[in-house]
Formats: structure tokens, sequence, C-alpha cells
């Protein structure tokens, strides 16, 4: 296991992107440090998955460049794992590069014990609540040698209260193993919860209107002063409240 | 709750199968013997009021007795082996050779487009029209039988695997993507397992077919086979023999169809079903 995300680095530089006539991203700049999280926050369509797609190299950008190093893994927002694997299975797909079986072994155990899912190591992700499959999932992303994580908004398909454990859940797992997150959503409290940077987007075509640095650590509490003003100042960016 | 973290707050799922009442598996079994005894009933009291002449039907007294004699013959047992050991040779080779071609046609669009019209043009002829070609080529014997059957099945099968090759998901390729998996490694960890479930449905439908064909293939080039004892019984106007074979041919195409059944109960193709 590695530890230091030194090896991690997402850079993107004035990139625009457009499927055909629409434009989508408009000269968009991007610096995400290691171990940093930064979440994306922006109206419905305005193209924070296109920018989730860059990063992860699905797709590539009409102009501008995007350097990326280090190993990317994504978190979807439902039905990312496969349901023909078991949920040991699934994991060790995060393992494959991990050649020592003993060590493989190891690694696999603390990993169900880290997302406390002992004893349904070998249901089928269909046999599990909601939570518990996105629970494997986080666990198979920040299993092995990962070292940045996309999440495209990982928790939208839960209900409420999980959805609020899952945040706790999240900050727990990056706390015993850091990682450098790039983390797409368009619940302004979970930006405002997590984040260490929250990026606002404009309308279409897209582009950052509003960079918002949370200094209060983690966890946080959704009442807590600093989430609360968090919010205030996303949402009047998003002009959904008034200044 | 004592602690701030998180101790499996999600609720267990219910993972027995919710356990089949025992009223319910009565009625599965009393409800379909009281059908077959009715339809039974029905055909003894047509054929003894002898609505159809008794050599256009016989009545089922007379078919259990053909029954207990072709048994004893020997015969029946015979038939049955070889039916069964041609559809199992035609059908695996399909099996072999049209899913992994079905596979293949689904990852490639070019391979698709190229082949899909003539896939399909073959898909409509019926095995039947193959026959003439069958006997010249084949000559008598299992390998007429085994080439119809092949013909019958090899299409359909390409065509619904190919099919669901498309229908898989797009997550599942970049979720692989993510985790290294190409080439050979793709098709036989992902793209296989993605479209396990529907290939089995489709290996049940295309092995109906598989037994429907025999019948009419062993009615011509072969000397033996269920096809042929109901050929033969008809040459001799024993259609009590003929339907003795009938009621076999049923039989058996059920009992298989059980079998391959089994192969939904995987526990790693449940998905498919459950969902």
């Amino acid at each position: 296991m590695k530890d230091n995300q030194t090896a991690s680095r997402i850079v993107l530089d004035n990139v625009s992107h457009s499927y055909g006539e629409t434009a989508v991203l408009h000269n968009l700049s991007l610096e995400v440090k290691p171990g940093e999280l930064v979440v994306l926050v922006g109206p419905s369509g305005c193209g924070k998955t296109t920018l989730l797609n860059l990063l992860s190299g699905h797709i590539k950008p009409v102009s501008g460049t995007v350097e990326r190093d280090g190993i990317i893994r994504t978190v979807y927002q439902h039905d990312g794992l496969f349901p023909w694997l078991t949920v040991t299975e699934n994991i060790n797909m995060g393992l494959r590069s991990v050649t020592d079986t003993a060590q493989r072994k190891h690694e696999l155990h603390e990993l169900i014990e880290l997302i406390h899912l002992q004893g349904f190591e070998h249901h089928y992700p269909h046999e599990l609540s909601g939570g518990m499959r996105q629970r494997v999932e986080l666990a198979r992303v920040l299993a092995g040698d990962s070292d940045i994580l996309l999440m495209d908004e990982p928790f939208s398909a839960l209900d409420y209260q999980t959805r609020l454990r899952m945040r706790r859940e999240l900050n727990r797992l990056l706390e015993k193993r850091p990682r450098t997150v790039v983390f797409v959503t368009h619940d302004i409290e979970e930006a405002a919860q997590l984040a260490d940077r929250v990026l606002v987007l404009s309308n279409r075509p897209a582009t950052i209107s509003r960079e918002l640095h949370i200094n209060a650590p983690r966890p946080r509490d959704l009442t807590d002063v600093a989430v609360i003003e968090a919010m205030k100042a996303i949402l009047e960016e998003l002009g959904l409240e008034t200044k | 709750m004592k602690s701030g973290t998180i101790e499996s707050q999600d609720p267990p799922v219910q993972l027995v199968p919710q356990s089949k009442q025992k009223s319910g598996w009565a009625l599965r079994v009393i409800l379909p013997v009281i059908v077959l005894l009715c339809l039974l009933f029905i055909w003894y009291l047509i054929s003894f009021f002898q609505l159809f002449p008794t050599y256009a039907l016989p009545s089922p007294g007379d078919v259990f007795k053909s029954f207990r004699e072709e048994v004893s013959a020997g015969r029946l047992v015979n038939d049955i082996i070889a039916s069964l050991w041609r559809v199992a040779v035609g059908f695996i080779l399909s099996v072999c050779l049209g899913i992994p071609l079905g596979l293949w046609l689904g990852q490639s669009m070019h391979a698709k487009n190229a082949f899909l019209p003539m896939l399909n043009f073959f898909r409509f002829l019926s095995p039947l029209a193959w026959i003439p070609f069958a006997i010249l080529w084949f000559h008598i014997g299992d390998k007429p039988a085994i080439f119809l059957i092949f013909m019958a099945t090899f299409f359909p099968l390409v065509i619904s695997t190919m099919s669901s090759v498309a229908t898989i998901p797009s997550i599942y390729f970049r979720v692989a993507r993510d985790y290294n998996y190409k080439g050979t490694e793709l098709l036989t960890k992902v793209t296989f397992p993605a479209v396990l479930p529907q290939v089995i449905t489709s290996l049940r439908v295309s092995y109906g077919i598989a037994w429907v064909v025999i019948v009419a293939a062993e009615m011509v080039g072969c000397q033996d086979g269920l096809g042929y004892g109901i050929w033969e019984a008809r040459n001799g106007l024993r259609l009590d023999s003929a339907v003795c074979y009938m009621i076999i041919i049923g039989l058996l195409g059920m009992g298989i169809d059980r079998l391959l059944m089994q192969l939904t109960k995987q526990p790693n193709v449940r998905w498919g079903y459950e969902r």
C-alpha cells in the first residue's frame, strides 16, 4: 500500500469541449493538489460529467490540455459494481496489481473490515442495500495503489439519511487512506460538508464561476457554522438565495 | 450507537430465498396433474365414442400397450439414445462456435456490419430446406441429422449472443478500463459474464428448436431415432406407436429444458433474473 500522493497530479489548462455545435466547457483551468478534495457543483446539464470524463480520459478535449498522473479510478452513481462478482471479487479487482497472494488476502480482509462488511464477503451486489453497494465501491477504488478518485455523484441514488452517513464514511475512509479526490455533485450540502475547495460551475458552456476554500477541519457536522456559511455562499453564486 | 463510526447501519438484507409455502408447493403439483387427467379423459371419451376411426386415433389403452411393447423390444431406449446423441453433438457444436462468434461480432462494429445480413438470411431458412443437401453431403447415419441440428441452432445463437452484447451497460466497460481489463481478459471476465444470463436463456430457446428439428431430421437419412420411429409407425399405420413416440419426445424435451434451467441457478448469473 502506498499512502503518499506525490504521484498524483491533475492539471487542466484552458480546456474547452463541445459536442457538435453545443459548447459544453469554455476555457476551464483547474489544478488539483495532491491529497486535496475538490468538489464541483453546478446547475444540472452544465457539463460536470463531461469534465469527469475528461479527467478520467474517456474523452479528449477539443482544445486545451489535460495532464493526469497517477492511477485514476471512478466511483459511479450506481451499478458500478460487476453484478456477477461477489463483494470480495469486486474489491479484488482493485488489487489486481498485487501479485503476492498472501498480501492480497491481507489487504482484502483489511478493506472489508474498513467498510464494516464482515459477513457479506460472498454476497452479490444485488443482495446488498444501496448504501452497502456504494461502500463496496469505495473499498474497490481505495484498494491497492490508486492515487486519484473521481466521484460522479456517488451518493445521489441513496436516500437522505444513508447519504448523510456515507459522507461521514467517506471522511473516515479518506483519513485512513488519503487520496486526491475530485467529487462531482449537485448536492450543495454534500459540497459544503466534504470539500477542501468548492468550484461552482456556471451554466453551459461551463466555466468556473466561483472558487471557495473551506478551511474548517473535517469531519464537519451539517449544522457547523463553516458548513452553513459555505452553503450560503454556494447558493448565492447559483442564484438560489438572495444576497 | 455509541461512537461516530458507521457500524453496518444499513439493515441486513433478507438473503434466504422466500421460502415457498407448503400449500403453494402442493398446488403446483396438483393443478397440472388435474389438467393432465382431464386431457387424458377427453382423449379417452373421443376414442370411446369413436369420433375418429380407431386407426386414426388410438385409445390411451392402445398407446400404453404399444409403449410396453417398444420398451420390451429395446427399440425405444435405442431410439432415445440415438436422438439424444445427435442433438447433443449438433447443439454443442453450434454452442461452441456460435457463442464465441456472437461475442466477437457484438464487440466489433465492422464485423457486425459485414456479417449481420448474411446471418439473418440463413436464420430465416428453415433447416428442413437443407435436407437434400444434408443427405447428398453426409449420406445416411448420424451426420446429416447433426448437420441439420447445427444449421437450425447456430444462427439464432450467434444473433442472440451478438445482440445481448449490445445491451451491456457501457458503465461496465468504463469500470473495466479503470482496472485495466484488455483484450481476451476483457472478453472472458467482463463481456461474457455480462451476457451470460441472456446467453443461458437463448440456449434454452435454441435447444427447443433443436429438439423440434431432430424429429424431421431423422425422418430422412436415419435408421433409428425418435423421428425415425414416428416415420416408421406412420408407414405401418401404427399410430399407437407414433403417439407413444410423441409422448417420449415431449417428456424428454421438458426434462432437458429442466436441466438447462439449472444453469440459471448458478449464483453468478442470478443477478440477471432477479432485477
